[in-house]
């Protein structure tokens, strides 16, 4: 199973990008996580510029998406809600609607903050926008509280529990891929 | 006198195939302050000796905005891809007269829950081409979170947009074999 792998932060020492470095050294035999880093290229939706083909990196992103089993998001909160690149990002995955990279696709949200809930309203807005899109949520739940004690000085994921509930979203994202293959 | 009382209180007994082209299979739903609806359009209905059976493809759904059907196909929804079709067979069929109600078990999302039809037979009356023809006008109200569908969306005013009672119209035009 390849898992693309999305955080919603730019920032260097982003803990969200750490979440997703941890799931991809936590991965089962046969689990393939890997990180996108195109986020930072995608330019502003602009419908004037939503033709066939879009920008070159909103391309890289559908093909990445579409090249994948399944995607994994961790998103920081930014004043409640989803950071505004990364909807961004998906605004543009998104068209045209009916035929979209997402679409079908399974997809976990988990998510990280420095405060005590973990961004759980920024990735509840995230599974609402990934849900219309036609994307395959799974039922995954991972809300990241006080992020910073949870990483050591090289911003590696140390806590235990972490590390296993990433184990777990990556179980669940398999058993949402597997039918799929099985009816392919 | 007796074969007229018995053919006001039963079906026809026989194959009758719907002819798609004069049947609709349609849905309705109260939406903020209106009625939204659709239809679909690939789907096959027949009554065999008493018992009233149809599928019909979800891929099929037609509404009249693209978007809107992308969305009625994906997992919020039908999720049109892992669950393709829906279906119908009766359990039990009573007719008075003009009037009929079909039990059966309806199939969406791969959940069935048993359903009653309600509505009107005309016919069986012969066309100007010489076939026989039955009329079946039917309809009934689901409440589409049994079945898996619970999207919704608040108003301004805090009431959910989309209610959860979906009434389904079958109206169809039944062919005799």
């Amino acid at each position: 199973m390849r898992v693309l792998a999305i955080s919603g932060s730019l920032r260097r020492g982003s803990h969200n990008a750490a979440l997703l470095r941890a799931a991809a050294e936590e991965a089962p035999r046969g689990v393939d996580v890997r990180l996108w880093n195109g986020l930072r290229e995608i330019p502003p939706y602009d419908a004037d510029d939503d033709v066939v083909p879009g920008p070159p990196a909103v391309e890289e992103l559908r093909a990445a998406v579409r090249a994948a089993d399944a995607v994994l998001i961790a998103t920081p909160e930014y004043n409640a809600s989803v950071p505004g690149a990364l909807k961004n990002a998906l605004d543009w995955a998104s068209r045209p609607l009916a035929t979209n990279a997402f679409r079908n696709k399974p997809v976990a949200v988990i998510g990280s903050s420095t405060g005590a809930f973990g961004a759980v309203w920024s990735q509840a807005e995230l599974r609402k926008v990934l849900a219309t899109m036609g994307a395959r949520v799974v039922d995954a739940e991972l809300a990241v509280g006080h992020a910073q004690e949870k990483l050591d000085a090289d911003g590696r994921v140390v806590d235990d529990e972490v590390r296993d509930s990433l184990r777990e979203v990556l179980q669940l994202l398999e058993a949402e891929v597997a039918p799929a293959l099985v009816a392919a | 006198m007796s074969t007229t009382i018995e053919q006001t209180r039963a079906l026809p007994t026989g194959t009758w195939t719907a002819d798609t082209v004069h049947s609709s299979l349609s849905f309705e739903v109260p939406y903020a302050v209106a009625t939204f609806s659709g239809a679909v359009t690939d789907f096959e209905v027949a009554l065999e000796d008493g018992t009233l059976a149809g599928s019909a493809r979800i891929a099929s759904l037609k509404v009249k905005d693209e978007a809107l059907q992308a969305h009625l196909a994906s997992p919020e929804f039908f999720d049109a891809e892992r669950h393709p079709e829906l279906r119908f067979v009766s359990t039990a069929i009573r007719r008075d007269g003009d009037s009929v109600e079909i039990d059966g078990d309806l199939t969406l999302k791969g959940i069935s829950k048993p359903v009653t039809l309600r509505g009107t037979v005309t016919g069986p009356a012969v066309d100007h081409f010489g076939a026989t023809r039955l009329g079946l006008a039917l309809q009934t109200t689901i409440d589409r979170t049994e079945f898996g569908m619970s999207w919704n969306m608040p108003l301004p005013n805090g009431e959910p947009a989309l209610a959860n009672e979906v009434t389904l119209k079958a109206d169809l035009t039944l062919v005799g074999a």
